[in-house]
């Protein structure tokens, strides 16, 4: 646990192992019932089922979590937490191997690591979410012309009800940058 | 009655409608709304993709200008996403002082103090358990007769946290449906879960999950919702949906739950802006204003 609060990158750009060490904690009770893959709306999309992912992260497995699509396709439902007989925490555990995939920005998550990221950004400057800021620097950083068409007939539509209005990405004024930064200074310090 | 407001970050965009259906709704059963001053984002369900603690003490700054307000003490949130993020700041600084410290150390930097003396309260919370449908009864001036609605509450409102119905088989929001007149839809998608945000990064997933939604509904005159996100998921998508899985078309009208209560209570179309709605069809328009003639007088 000691060791695991203070990860440390390799150069490959793959986690250390121990960043895992916080999450086996929060699954070490798991009695591999497969109440949560059960009840899991997107199991029938994912590689590994939410119980096999538990199974990874007790053995300490990160290339095969981080090669894998699970964690990233929980949608927070929050099903699995409710009745996991044993009480665990599995949609934060999700969100815990989510957050290491974002921090290293491992390719196969690039996507939702754009997603993510370009909303973040977006409420660093302002405060609050500019959606189509937010939607135009996901396409920047996605760097691809298929993806700003798939969400053009919706992006239209939403203009012409006078939703959105086109907003040119500006730095503004930086609203929540002292929280992030002090975030940012806790979570390097722990 | 008075309650501290938390639009949030959506509902001054793409759910517009929600914000001004709900403050219409509110004013109509003379609940006072105090938005709070100066708020920021909640962090969504992007900030938890990212980390850990950020998801925390973006709500926890919410929180603490909340407080800065004064009284009341009860913060309604009509989106269930910002919901989910303050109630578990709401919760977890009561469970943990340290988290509680760690967060004010963040919010230090912004001159912020939180105390966690607030209670979060989902819209759908306030309407069923301060409200209910004897209040909303009395006040009915279009019955809503012959129309079958579907409840649908989603995820985030209901787990992990029960606080106000069953996170498993919910009903909060029958009583309020019938109060109007209309029928409830039987069905078993009401707590499903919408896909969320998989809609624009995962698509073929979340058009899975609200395909088994909508087609589920059918039969129903309109879907109910209370969350932004799982309103333009069920709303945005149904072309795209029937021509995925070769169906028969979705004429599903998708209305926000504030909007069919305050119809109901003789509010008009500009007060609830079904205007703004992507989807509610012809022959659902012209049945609501069949509901005209039923209109008592006032």
């Amino acid at each position: 646990m000691n060791q695991a609060a203070n990860p440390t990158k390799t150069a490959v750009g793959t986690p250390d192992p121990d960043v895992l060490a916080p999450i086996r904690a929060m699954v070490s009770a798991c009695i591999q019932c497969g109440t949560c893959s059960a009840s899991c709306p997107n199991a029938f999309a994912m590689d590994h089922t939410p119980r096999q992912l538990w199974h990874l992260v007790m053995l300490g497995q990160k290339d095969a979590i981080f090669s894998s699509k699970t964690f990233a396709l929980c949608s927070a439902c929050y099903y699995c937490t409710l009745r996991c007989p044993r009480g665990l925490p599995l949609t934060d555990a999700m969100a815990a191997l989510k957050q290491i995939a974002a921090r290293e920005h491992l390719a196969l998550y690039r996507q939702s690591d754009n997603f993510y990221g370009s909303f973040m950004e977006s409420v660093r400057r302002h405060g609050r979410v500019r959606e189509m800021e937010f939607m135009t620097l996901f396409f920047w950083h996605m760097k691809s012309p298929f993806i700003p068409l798939k969400f053009a007939s919706l992006g239209l539509k939403l203009m012409g009800k006078g939703k959105v209005s086109l907003q040119i990405p500006n730095k503004g004024k930086g609203a929540l940058d002292a929280i992030f930064r002090k975030v940012e200074e806790l979570e390097a310090r722990s | 009655m008075k309650y501290l407001y938390y639009p949030g970050c959506s509902l001054e965009g793409t759910a517009i409608e929600y914000n001004l259906s709900t403050r219409s709704l509110m004013q109509a059963l003379d609940v006072e709304l105090i938005e709070i001053d100066n708020w920021t984002c909640c962090g969504a369900s992007a900030a938890e993709a990212t980390s850990r603690l950020l998801s925390l003490a973006l709500p926890a700054r919410v929180l603490a200008l909340a407080e800065a307000m004064g009284e009341p003490i009860d913060i309604l949130v009509p989106c269930s996403a910002c919901y989910l993020n303050l109630k578990k700041v709401e919760q977890g600084v009561k469970k943990d002082p340290d988290l509680l410290a760690r967060l004010n150390e963040i919010l230090s930097v912004d001159d912020l103090t939180l105390k966690g003396s607030l209670r979060v309260r989902h819209l759908l919370d306030v309407m069923s358990q301060d409200l209910g449908a004897a209040a909303i009864a009395p006040r009915v001036l279009r019955r809503l007769e012959g129309f079958r609605i579907a409840p649908y509450y989603g995820c985030q409102c209901l787990r992990p946290y029960a606080v106000f119905d069953d996170p498993e088989a919910p009903t909060s929001m029958e009583p309020l449906i019938r109060s109007t007149g209309a029928d409830v839809h039987p069905w078993h998608m009401a707590g499903r879960c919408c896909g969320a945000a998989h809609m624009n990064t995962k698509t073929e997933v979340a058009l899975e999950l609200v395909n088994a939604i909508l087609t589920d509904a059918r039969g129903a005159d309109a879907i109910v919702t209370v969350c932004p996100m799982c309103q333009m998921n069920l709303e945005a998508y149904q072309r795209k949906i029937a021509k995925t899985y070769a169906e028969e078309a979705f004429e599903q009208t998708i209305l926000y739950l504030p909007q069919l209560l305050g119809w109901a209570m003789g509010l008009s179309e500009q007060d609830l802006r079904i205007d703004l709605n992507l989807a509610v069809s012809d022959a659902f328009r012209t049945k609501l204003h069949q509901t005209e003639e039923t209109r008592r007088a006032g």
